[in-house]
């Protein structure tokens, strides 16, 4: 396998102790980072010619490389754009250039804001997509499943599992997942069972989400594949939306995806990077303390009126607090369910969708797409109307199984 | 004999004059090298590691970017020894460059603030700048405490 070159445009990580950190996350999927080399004169002449007079020469300098690789002067296979946390300079900065590199070449970029406390662990599932976009395009550009294949998605909250057949779903399973392993199995045994056929008979399995890994090698899977490039072709398959632009948004219960996809395959993404009051475990736990199943929290929602209860906060804890004196201070549930929806889609808005370039059709995915509250507190924000496919809840476990038919041997 | 701080505290230039002129130049080579040097760290390529920006935290607060902190833990202790300092506003990039805007302006600020004695120079844009910048820091080093005047 070929080592994946990683253009890094930067300022401040080797200051602040993570370079090592960005390098190891690189070196475990077999990609390197690496600096483009400039002259001086160069660097003048680029960040003059981009028009972005900011202050700090590091900023420059990340300026006068995205121009050097959008202009084809130095070869890379992907970017990484990396500021300080907290630096308002450095985010005009890195908004700009992974806009201006999404636009002028196809080169996969993702940018991350970081603090002394980032860990390689955190950066692994980034650099992961975006080794799997330059490796793996002609894999990507797979629209069409073909055979017996099946998918699984062992998430944070929940494992689900897709049988597929000939381009169409044939068995799903979905449970809350406790043991990785344990609740893949029960999810893998209800999709067979749902489909009518047995295990035998998969001619190739695919495996997604966290616990990926451990779910693939006890499973055997042909792939593992970490979940931004996953659920983009899943997304685009079940919308019916595999050409042209468009964007995928799966909240999640332990992290939030906002993916800009171009045919199919993700030109930028975020993951991530805000606190639990923007998840989907603050959904859960508004149905819990509301005394309803969480199936039930979107028709609630779509009863009330945002506007009624306060609620922003980032924070869980604090989230739960306002959701507790609103109760207390006679607000319905109706009203209540329909602020933590808005509370929820409002964070994400702000905090990751100003990070990727919103393009219609804008697809909503995940077990959060089937709260209906929630995809209207979106539209409402975006003021454009969210698609939300038909098991868009098994978003993993589809685009698993369908890339996993390209790794059926022809006999 | 004075410990100078330079700025950019990167430029060789500067510490070469401040070293030729009788005094010790506090500059980032300096302890960039010690750094290094001390064994057990193992942060490529400045070797400076997550504690690092902790240590930042004697000049700036936590809510300022850990690559402001992490510069300062290494400039920092330089302005702690600082008996005068040498500034050299808007320097080309070859002469000398500091990376972030945000930690030159806290330096800045720092540097006025001990009272010590401060040069502040304009880049020369040409030959007769030139002879007078070096000329302007003969005479401020000569004039510190163990200079030649």
């Amino acid at each position: 396998m070929t080592r994946v070159r990683i253009a890094q445009l930067s300022c401040g990580p080797e200051y602040s102790g993570v370079q090592k950190e960005i390098n190891d996350a690189a070196a475990a999927v077999d990609a390197e980072i690496f600096f483009p080399d400039l002259k001086l004169a160069d660097i003048r002449q680029s960040f003059s010619e981009f028009g972005l007079d900011v202050r700090s020469p590091d900023l420059k300098l990340a300026i006068a490389r995205a121009k050097a690789l959008v202009e084809g002067r130095v070869e890379a296979d992907a970017v990484f754009i990396a500021t300080c946390f907290r630096c308002a300079e450095a985010a005009i900065v890195r908004n700009e250039l992974r806009r201006f590199i999404h636009e002028k070449s196809r080169l996969p970029v993702v940018s991350y804001s970081f603090t002394e406390r980032t860990t390689s662990g955190t950066l692994l599932t980034r650099m992961e997509a975006l080794t799997t976009i330059a490796r793996r395009r002609a894999l990507l550009a797979r629209e069409v499943q073909e055979g017996i294949t099946m998918g699984v998605d062992s998430g944070s909250s929940t494992t689900k599992a897709v049988v597929m057949k000939d381009n169409r779903i044939i068995g799903t399973g979905w449970l809350p997942t406790t043991g990785v392993i344990e609740s893949a199995e029960n999810a893998v045994s209800e999709a067979l069972s749902a489909a009518g056929i047995s295990r035998d008979e998969i001619q190739a399995i695919g495996t997604t989400g966290y616990g990926r890994f451990l779910v693939g090698e006890h499973l055997k899977a042909d792939l593992i594949q970490e979940e931004l490039t996953v659920n983009s072709k899943g997304a685009v398959f079940l919308a019916d939306s595999q050409h042209g632009p468009s964007t995928v948004i799966d909240i999640g219960g332990m992290d939030n995806k906002a993916i800009s996809v171009q045919d199919g395959i993700p030109g930028t993404f975020t993951m991530g990077g805000i606190c639990a009051g923007a998840s989907g475990r603050f959904l859960e736990m508004t149905a819990k303390r509301l005394g309803v199943d969480i199936t039930e929290l979107g028709p609630l929602a779509m009863k009330g009126l945002s506007q009624k209860v306060p609620m922003n906060s980032y924070c869980i804890v604090f989230g739960t607090q306002s959701l507790v004196n609103a109760l207390a201070a006679g607000s319905t549930p109706e009203d209540v369910a329909a602020a933590a929806c808005h509370s929820v889609a409002e964070q994400v808005f702000e905090q990751q969708l100003q990070e990727v370039d919103i393009k219609e059709p804008v697809i909503m995915v995940g077990g959060t797409s089937l709260i209906q509250g929630l995809v209207r507190a979106m539209g409402d924000l975006l003021q454009t109307p969210i698609t939300v496919p038909p098991y868009s809840q098994y978003i993993g476990a589809v685009g698993s199984a369908l890339l996993a038919s390209g790794f059926i041997r022809r006999e | 004999m004075a410990n100078v701080f330079i700025f950019p505290t990167t430029s060789l230039i500067l510490s070469d004059l401040v070293a030729r002129f009788g005094h010790t130049p506090l500059s980032a080579a300096m302890q960039i090298r010690e750094i290094v040097q001390t064994p057990g760290l193992e942060s490529p390529p400045l070797q400076i590691t997550p504690e690092d920006p902790k240590k930042g935290l004697r000049w700036a607060a936590v809510e300022v970017p850990a690559g402001v902190r992490g510069r300062m833990s290494l400039y920092g202790p330089l302005l702690d020894r600082a008996e005068a300092a040498i500034i050299v506003n808007n320097a080309d990039f070859s002469f000398g460059c500091m990376g972030c805007a945000r930690t030159n302006e806290l330096l800045m600020f720092l540097i006025r603030k001990k009272g010590i004695p401060v040069l502040d120079l304009e880049y020369p844009a040409n030959e007769e700048e030139g002879v007078e910048f070096v000329a302007a820091i003969k005479r401020f080093l000569d004039s510190l405490p163990g200079g030649r005047a």
